[in-house]
């Protein structure tokens, strides 16, 4: 690195301004974790303070996994999250590579019906939605939120991948094409490969609203059998009485998951951002 | 077996028609190059010829059969890019035995295909690694090894060396003559290099604005161009063009004169002038002229020569290396 560029002091200014930065966006989070492991009491007096003999306790935790089927809501919110991401990565991908790929009649005007979604929200259609759920009979079952979720996240995906993927060198579709590889292993092999930095900001994007969202599961399935966790965790919100420990326990949990997906992503996030940044 | 012919053929995309009625005949085992401006059409072409774009119109025909029905990998053809396009995800050797490797031929043949190549080319010791791993010139040298490889009747180049330093590009267009010599296929090749189109080409067609303007061997479309086009376009420098009514030539049109074709003598001759700049090249001197009979002339001497700017000098051009153009820039017989 240059001199002008590592010297003593511009470098502690910048680590101190990320490490700021850092702890404001994990504050809130931490005191979450932390409070999930303390008493109601010690919830309120010291909100701060870390659990310590005295104020330690799994209460709350106990509470979730008593009351309710939380491995349930778990799975479900689990199983609504993977396949939604799944479907919305594969049409997604599938859609924009013929958008960017294929020169046919109307292919712009299509882009722009397929991202029209980016500036509507879905759930301006929720009524609509909600009575075609009923007529079809599928309130009440994850395939509901699946449909709904794929269909949200689906502009998004496509507009992102739609132009990475018109950066995939022309020759080298080419070059398959005459060594014989069929559209579909282009596609599979040559182009998927290309873009998944893009992929995997694709799916970091879909996948946590997703699993935070709240209305779909509320309005389309809040049966029991089907209830993700943040809707589970609801059931601890009283208007009057509230059980502090076990909300915080719930989202505390609820944090999990999506941390683990979002690590197996966030290497190929960070390419996905920066691309066309360097080199 | 590998002869090519296009009859009439044209590419639109959209409104904008690219290639406009092209005909051409290639025999087998011939090396033709097209050359032309940026943007002419002749990747276009090629992608056509490929069958990676349809004609909007005419036919091609390789081996005296239609191929518009057939897919590009079932053509015959191997294509080298001028980006090399290599699969970033397999090596070098996979790289190479791909394509036979989907036409479905037994491996232990496509290994010993895949050696011979790597032979020829010297990319025995980078057989394991993968694209990422190799410089250009092995880059390149690998996408040429996976056209040889599928031992088709037609190569077809779309500026193979344009990605290459100066040296490398030297040796690698006489990697390319020799590789003609000995598999004696037919290949057709685009550059836009000057030197890549005249020492490689057994002839070479002149694409403009999605015409052909002059089909010939080098020599022939150096020594007898058939328009001011294709005048200007072949050697280097540019050949000089001079009004015919400047010279008291009769009637109108242009004069052509190469800059190879000029003499310079300090105290006679027919067009005196000022020089503006000279390039000293070691084995050629180049003299900008600005003279007052024929304007600005650019002469080629060979050898070194002490001229500086601003000393006044006479230029005599050869009258048997003289064209003449007609009014529309056609030559005159
Ligand atoms: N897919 C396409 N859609 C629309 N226009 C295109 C397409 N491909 C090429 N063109 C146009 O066709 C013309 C010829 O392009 P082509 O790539 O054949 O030129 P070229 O002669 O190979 O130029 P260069 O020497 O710069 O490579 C250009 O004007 C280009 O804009
Ligand atoms: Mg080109």
């Amino acid at each position: 690195m240059s001199r002008a560029t590592s010297s003593l002091s511009r470098s502690i200014a910048a680590h101190a301004i990320l490490i700021l930065y850092t702890v404001i966006a994990l504050f809130p989070v931490i005191v979450i974790i932390i409070n999930s492991f303390k008493e109601r009491r010690a919830i309120f007096r010291t909100p701060l303070a870390l659990p310590d003999s005295e104020t330690f306790s799994l209460i709350g935790y106990r509470t979730v996994l008593d009351q309710g089927n939380f491995l349930l809501y778990f799975q479900n919110s689990l199983i609504v999250t993977v396949v939604s991401l799944a479907l919305v990565l594969i049409f997604g991908a599938m859609a924009a590579f013929a958008l960017a790929e294929y020169r046919f009649r109307g292919n712009t005007l299509m882009g722009l019906y397929l991202a029209l979604g980016i500036m509507i929200p879905i759930r301006l259609g929720t009524v609509a939605i909600l009575e075609l759920m009923v007529a079809s009979g599928l309130v009440n079952t994850r395939t509901a939120l699946i449909l709904v979720y794929t269909a949200q996240g689906l502009p998004l995906a496509v507009f992102i991948l739609a132009e990475f993927m018109r950066q995939v060198s022309d020759d080298l579709k080419n070059a398959g094409r005459m060594d014989g590889l069929s559209e579909y292993r282009i596609f599979f092999r040559l182009v998927l490969p290309l873009v998944r930095p893009a992929m995997a900001t694709v799916a970091v994007f879909t996948m946590i609203p997703i699993w935070n969202d709240l209305w779909f599961p509320l309005i389309l399935a809040p049966a029991e059998q089907t209830k993700t966790v943040t809707l589970g965790a609801q059931i601890f919100l009283g208007q009057f009485v509230t059980n502090w420990n076990a909300v915080l326990s719930a989202l505390s949990l609820a944090i999990i998951p999506v941390l683990v997906l979002y690590l197996i992503f966030s290497r190929q996030l960070i390419r996905g951002i920066t691309a066309g940044a360097v080199k | 077996m590998g002869s090519l012919k296009l009859e009439n053929i044209r590419k639109s995309f959209g409104k904008v028609e690219v290639l406009k009625g092209i005909d051409l005949e290639v025999e087998d085992g011939e090396f033709v190059i097209f050359v032309g401006p940026s943007g002419c059409g002749k990747s276009t072409l090629l992608r056509v010829i490929a069958g990676l774009e349809d004609a909007t119109e005419g036919q091609v025909l390789i081996d005296g059969v239609e191929v518009s029905a057939v897919p590009p990998a079932k053509r015959g053809i191997a294509m080298v890019f001028q980006s090399y396009a290599l699969y970033p995800h397999l090596n070098v050797r996979d790289n190479m035995g791909l394509g036979l490797k989907q036409a479905g031929s037994p491996r232990a043949e496509i290994r010993q295909r895949v050696d011979t190549a790597s032979k020829m080319l010297g990319l025995d010791d980078y057989l394991t690694r993968r694209p990422a791993e190799l410089s250009g010139g092995q880059r390149q040298r690998v996408a040429i090894g996976r056209a040889i490889v599928r031992n088709p009747k037609l190569f077809l180049f779309d500026e193979p060396l344009s990605n290459l330093d100066a040296a490398l590009r030297v040796n690698t267009r006489l990697e390319i003559a020799k590789l003609h010599r000995d598999l004696k296929a037919t290949m057709i090749y685009v550059t836009h290099d000057q030197v890549e189109a005249m020492t490689l080409a057994d002839r070479i067609v002149i694409l403009n604005q999605g015409r052909v303007e002059q089909i010939g061997s080098p020599m022939e479309l150096y020594n007898h161009p058939g328009n001011l086009f294709v005048a200007g376009f072949i050697g280097s420098p540019r050949m000089n063009f001079i009004e015919a009514g400047r010279l008291g030539e009769s009637g109108k049109g242009t004069i052509g004169i190469r800059p190879e074709h000029i003499t310079i003598d300090p105290s006679s001759g027919e067009w005196q002038g000022k020089v503006l700049h000279v390039e000293h090249l070691g084995a050629d001197t180049i003299l900008y002229l600005e003279s007052e009979k024929a304007g600005l002339l650019t002469v080629r001497l060979f050898g070194e020569h002490k001229f500086a700017p601003d000393d006044i000098l006479h230029a005599t051009p050869r009258r048997e290396h003289m064209f003449r153009f007609d009014e529309a820039g056609k030559a005159r017989t």
